[in-house]
C-alpha cells in the first residue's frame, strides 16, 4: 500500500533521512521508532509531502506520489498530529467535516457521517457535534483528531506521535479505542512514536530508525525477542521478554482440554485424574461446564465425600482474550502458579501455567 | 448654558456636518481595509517585507496632519484636487494604514502554527487555509485594529475642514476664528460622541463576527 524507495532528505550539509527504502502492506499499523532526531517524522512527512524529499519515490496504492499534485495526495491521506489542530473558530462537526467539504461533497452526507464517526470515537454526538474545541478535554479533542483524518475515508492515515500530549490514563484508553476502530476500518496506519510500549501495543510491524536510517524493521514480538544490535536492544529495553508479554493472549498459551471433574463426582475420581495428568489441583464446573471451584490433591487425598462437599473456591481466573502480562500479573498478586481460563461466558476452557509461559517466551531463543 | 441653545438652534446643521464627518471616515476606513488586510496578510510570508512595510506605516503615522494635508496639497493639484475631499480621504488612509497591517500581520502570525500544519496536512490550499482558519481567528484582532484606525481619523477628519473638507471640524475652526466658546465646544462634543458611538458599534460587530469557539477564553 505504501511503499518508500531509497527516500533521502538533506538538509544543507545534515542529512536527515538516508536512503530508506520500507514497503507497509495494506491494512498495516506500521510504527516509525526511535529517539528524537533519528529521521521518523521527517521521513513520514515526506508522505503527504509536508517535506519535499531530496530524492528518491514513495508509492501509495501504488501511484508514484511525485505525479500527484499536493492537494490530491494530500487529502487522500488521513493526518493526525500530536499537537491535535482542531480549529479552534469552528465546531467539533465542521472540524470533522474540513477535508469532505473541501472536496466538495454533499453537506449532509458529511454531517451523517461526522455523528457516525464520533460515536467510534466513543463521543456522544448529541452532546458533541456543535461544541467548540475550548470545550473539550485534551483525549476529547484529539478523538475529534482522529475522526477528521477518517472523515473522507482515506485509505491511509499517518499519525504523528498522536497520543503522546495526553495523559497516561486517557492515553491507555484512546489507544484501546483506535485499536478496536483499526480492526473495523482496516486502515494503512504508519505511526510516529518514540514510546516503545505503545508501538508494542500497537503496531504490526515497527521499523527503529537511528540517525536518519532504518535499523531494523519487523514485527513487535521479533524486535522484542531478537534486537539486531545493542542499538535496538537498548531502545527496546532490558525488560524486553516481560514487554513480550502483552502480544501474547491467555489462549495461544493456555493447555486446553483440560481435565476436569463436577461437584457428583467422588474424590477419590478427582485424585485419579490429577495423578493421572501429573497436577496438584482439578477444576471444579457446573452442569453446563462453568466454572465453580478447584480440588487440591493434599487435600483430597485419603479422605472421603463427593467433590461437591470438599472443593475450595477458585482465587481467580483469567478471560481467553487477555494478554500474558495481566495473566503473570495474577498470578503474582494471588501467589498462584497457575491460572483457570474461561471464556466470555465463565466456561472452563484450560489453564497456563507460569512453567507454560516460560517455556512459550523461551521457545523462539531455543530454535535459534 | 448658551452652548445647550447654540446646540439646540443650530441642531440640522450640526446633523449635516457630523453626516458629511461620518462619509468621509467611512470611505476613509473602507478603503483602508481593504489595502491593510491583504497587505497585512501579504507581509506574513516575507520577514524583511514585514519590518520594512510597518516601518513605512509607522513613519506616516508620525507626520503631523497638518503637516500631510500640507504635502498632499502639491501633489494632488496635479489632478486638481489639491484641497477639498479627496486630499482629506487620501490622509486619512494612510493614517488608517500602520493599525490595520500591524494588527493583521500580528494576528496571523500569532497563530498556533500546529494549526497552519494540520490546515496543510489535511489538504488546504494556501487561499483555503486563509479563508477558513487564519483569517476567521484573526478576525477579532483586525477589527481592533479597525477600531482603533476610527477613533484616530475620527479625529483627523476634524483637521480636513482646514483644507475645505467640510465635517465638524467646521465648528472648531469656527469657534477659533470668531473666539465663540459655544461652536468650539459643539464641535468638540460632536465630534466625542461620534467617536464613541463609531467605536461602540464596531465593537458590537467585533463580536458578533467573532466565532463563538474563539470567545473568551
Amino acid at each position: 500500500m505504501i511503499r518508500l524507495d531509497q527516500v533521502t532528505k538533506i538538509y544543507g550539509t545534515m542529512t536527515a533521512v538516508d536512503s530508506v527504502s520500507m514497503e507497509v502492506d495494506p491494512g498495516e499499523v506500521c510504527v516509525l521508532l526511535g529517539p528524537s532526531g533519528c529521521g521518523k517524522t521527517t521521513t513520514m512527512k515526506m508522505i503527504n509531502r509536508l517535506v519535499p524529499m531530496t530524492s528518491g519515490r514513495i508509492y501509495v496504492g501504488g501511484k508514484d506520489t511525485s505525479t500527484l499534485d499536493d492537494v490530491t495526495l494530500r487529502r487522500s491521506i488521513g493526518y493526525v498530529i500530536q499537537q491535535i489542530g482542531l480549529f479552534p473558530n469552528k465546531t467539533v462537526e465542521d472540524n470533522i467535516c474540513v477535508v469532505p467539504d473541501l472536496m466538495g461533497r454533499e453537506r449532509k452526507a458529511s454531517r451523517r457521517r461526522a455523528s457516525e464517526l464520533l460515536e467510534m470515537v466513543n463521543l456522544d454526538p448529541v452532546i458533541f457535534l456543535k461544541r467548540y474545541p475550548k470545550e473539550l478535554s485534551g483525549g476529547q479533542q484529539q478523538r475529534v483528531g482522529v475522526a477528521r483524518a477518517l472523515a473522507a475515508d482515506p485509505p491511509v492515515l499517518l499519525m504523528d506521535e498522536p497520543f503522546g500530549a495526553i495523559d497516561p490514563i486517557n492515553r491507555e484508553e484512546i489507544q484501546n479505542e483506535f485499536m478496536k476502530l483499526q480492526a473495523e476500518l482496516k486502515k494503512t496506519v504508519i505511526f510516529v512514536s518514540h514510546d516503545i510500549d505503545e508501538a508494542v501495543k500497537m503496531a504490526s510491524r515497527i521499523a527503529i530508525f537511528r540517525d536518519g536510517r532504518i535499523v531494523q524493521y519487523d514485527t513487535p514480538d521479533n524486535i522484542l525477542a531478537h534486537p539486531i544490535d545493542s542499538f535496538v536492544a537498548d531502545f527496546v529495553g532490558t525488560d524486553r521478554t516481560l514487554k513480550r508479554l502483552q502480544l501474547i493472549t491467555v489462549a495461544e498459551a493456555m493447555a486446553a482440554d483440560p481435565p476436569r471433574v463436577v461437584a457428583g463426582d467422588e474424590l477419590s475420581t478427582a485424585v485419579r485424574l490429577m495423578e493421572e495428568h501429573g497436577h496438584i489441583s482439578i477444576v471444579m464446573v457446573g452442569p453446563r461446564g462453568r466454572a465453580r471451584g478447584v480440588v487440591k490433591l493434599d487435600a483430597a487425598k485419603g479422605r472421603q465425600g463427593s467433590v461437591g462437599e470438599h472443593y475450595e473456591k477458585l482465587p481467580c481466573m483469567i478471560n481467553l482474550r487477555d494478554d500474558l502480562r495481566k495473566a503473570v500479573s495474577q498470578m503474582f498478586t494471588h501467589d498462584q502458579t497457575w491460572l483457570a481460563c474461561v471464556d466470555d461466558d465463565g466456561f472452563y476452557k484450560g489453564y497456563v501455567t507460569q512453567r507454560g509461559i516460560t517455556h512459550l517466551l523461551g521457545a523462539t531463543y531455543r530454535d535459534r | 448654558m448658551e452652548t445647550l441653545e447654540f446646540i439646540v438652534s443650530n441642531w440640522p446643521q450640526i446633523i449635516d456636518r457630523g453626516i458629511e464627518h461620518l462619509s468621509l471616515i467611512t470611505v476613509a476606513i473602507s478603503i483602508a481595509i481593504v489595502t491593510g488586510v491583504p497587505i497585512g496578510v501579504l507581509i506574513t510570508q516575507n520577514r524583511a517585507a514585514a519590518d520594512r512595510v510597518l516601518y513605512a506605516a509607522a513613519v506616516i503615522m508620525t507626520i503631523p496632519s497638518i503637516a500631510l494635508f500640507g504635502l498632499l496639497i502639491p501633489i494632488l493639484s496635479i489632478i486638481g484636487q489639491g484641497i477639498g475631499y479627496l486630499p482629506a480621504v487620501v490622509a486619512l488612509v494612510l493614517y488608517s494604514q500602520l493599525p490595520i497591517i500591524r494588527n493583521t500581520y500580528t494576528a496571523i502570525m500569532n497563530i498556533d502554527p500546529a494549526l497552519r500544519e494540520a490546515a496543510r496536512g489535511m489538504g488546504m490550499t494556501p487561499f483555503q487555509r486563509l479563508r477558513e482558519v487564519e483569517l476567521p481567528i484573526a478576525l477579532p484582532v483586525i477589527i481592533n485594529g479597525v477600531r482603533n484606525a476610527t477613533v484616530l481619523n475620527i479625529a483627523v477628519a476634524t483637521i480636513a475642514t482646514y483644507i475645505g473638507a467640510g465635517g465638524l471640524g467646521t465648528f472648531i475652526s469656527r469657534g477659533i476664528s470668531q473666539t465663540d466658546i459655544r461652536q468650539l465646544l459643539t464641535g468638540a462634543l460632536a465630534v466625542s460622541v461620534l467617536a464613541i458611538l463609531a467605536d461602540l458599534s464596531l465593537l458590537w460587530l467585533q463580536r458578533r463576527l467573532t466565532s463563538p469557539g474563539l470567545r473568551g477564553r
